[in-house]
């Protein structure tokens, strides 16, 4: 940093895009968000004291259905790192919950991977 | 955090690596909904003149885009390809990139066979099924499969195919041959 980041045209994309968490790279929550993690909006009451931006909202309204970091990341246009400090904010707020990527990868077994072949001979 | 197998929503990771330029863009474009992925990466003076760019704009973003791409084979059963980055400064995206990954492609130009080196030494080093795609490029001079893979120093179980990075069906088929080459692979261990 040369210490005139602000006036840094280099330096633009990035202060845009951390811009929408405040300047943080961290939300403070440990949790292991994945490109693959699914995230799903939880039903319950909040008594969170967040205030929603309009990318916590647009995470929200994505995320009615389980979807991917990877996919919010992409379907919002943000960079996964600032994705990841929004959802670490709504995990805060128990407004999201999350679970581990999906057990294909982990533990795959010949079955799911035939099921795959199946699926782009069918494509 | 709940992690038992969910047969609703499996989600199948496959990564699309090669040197910069091979195609990476065009192959995860031909068979999927193509997304561009996002993340933030700070170009630092050192990377300044490093990007091999012939006739391309050099980039001063400091986001880096992957290659993204979704394939719905049914319904709760996903395909996600990640092309990896093709500049060696992005290796740091790498780990993350290949976490829970159940194989790769690695995309191969024949005119830049050196550059896919880096790409099979991570694969072999992390013991992750790839086979190598070659890429057919109009006036790129054929190569057999035995030409390339002698000159890949390849192990003779893992596949060499031909494609068309262009092409639906051809990209189809490469991911085919890549899912027969894990089940080898699997039932090998």
């Amino acid at each position: 940093m040369t210490g005139h980041e602000w006036l840094d045209e280099e330096a633009g994309p990035i202060v845009r895009a951390f811009w929408l968490t405040g300047g943080r790279t961290e939300s403070g929550n440990r949790t292991d968000l994945d490109l693959m993690t699914l995230v799903v909006r939880t039903t319950e009451p909040v008594y969170g004291s967040l205030l929603l931006s309009p990318e916590h909202e647009a995470i929200l309204q994505l995320a009615h259905q389980p979807l991917t970091v990877a996919e919010l990341a992409s379907a919002l246009d943000l960079a996964v790192g600032v994705v990841r400090v929004l959802l670490g904010d709504l995990l805060n707020d128990r407004r999201i919950t999350v679970r581990a990527p999906s057990s294909v990868t982990r533990f795959p077994t010949t079955r799911i991977i035939e099921e795959v072949i199946h699926g782009l001979q069918a494509l | 955090m709940d992690s038992r197998p969910s047969e609703a929503e499996l989600a199948v990771k496959i990564l699309v690596a090669g040197g910069f330029g091979a195609g990476k863009t065009t192959m995860v474009a031909s068979v999927s909904e193509m997304r561009p992925l996002r993340t933030e990466e700070q170009l630092t003076e050192r990377s300044i003149g490093v990007d091999d760019l012939d006739g391309v704009e050099r980039k001063t973003t400091t986001t880096v885009a992957m290659d993204f791409g979704r394939i719905t084979l049914r319904t709760g059963l996903v395909l996600y390809l990640f092309g990896t980055p093709g500049q060696d400064r992005f290796w740091f995206m790498w780990d993350e990139l290949a976490e829970g990954a159940l194989g790769a492609v690695v995309l191969v130009d024949t005119r830049r066979l050196a550059d896919c080196f880096a790409s099979i030494d991570y694969f072999e080093r992390r013991g992750l099924p790839f086979i190598i795609a070659v890429n057919t490029f109009d006036g790129a001079k054929p190569y057999t499969a035995d030409d390339i893979r002698i000159a890949l120093d390849l192990d003779p179980e893992i596949p060499v195919v031909n494609c068309d990075a262009r092409s639906r069906e051809s990209t189809r088929q490469v991911l085919i041959s890549l899912m027969g080459h894990v089940m080898t692979a699997m039932a090998r261990r």
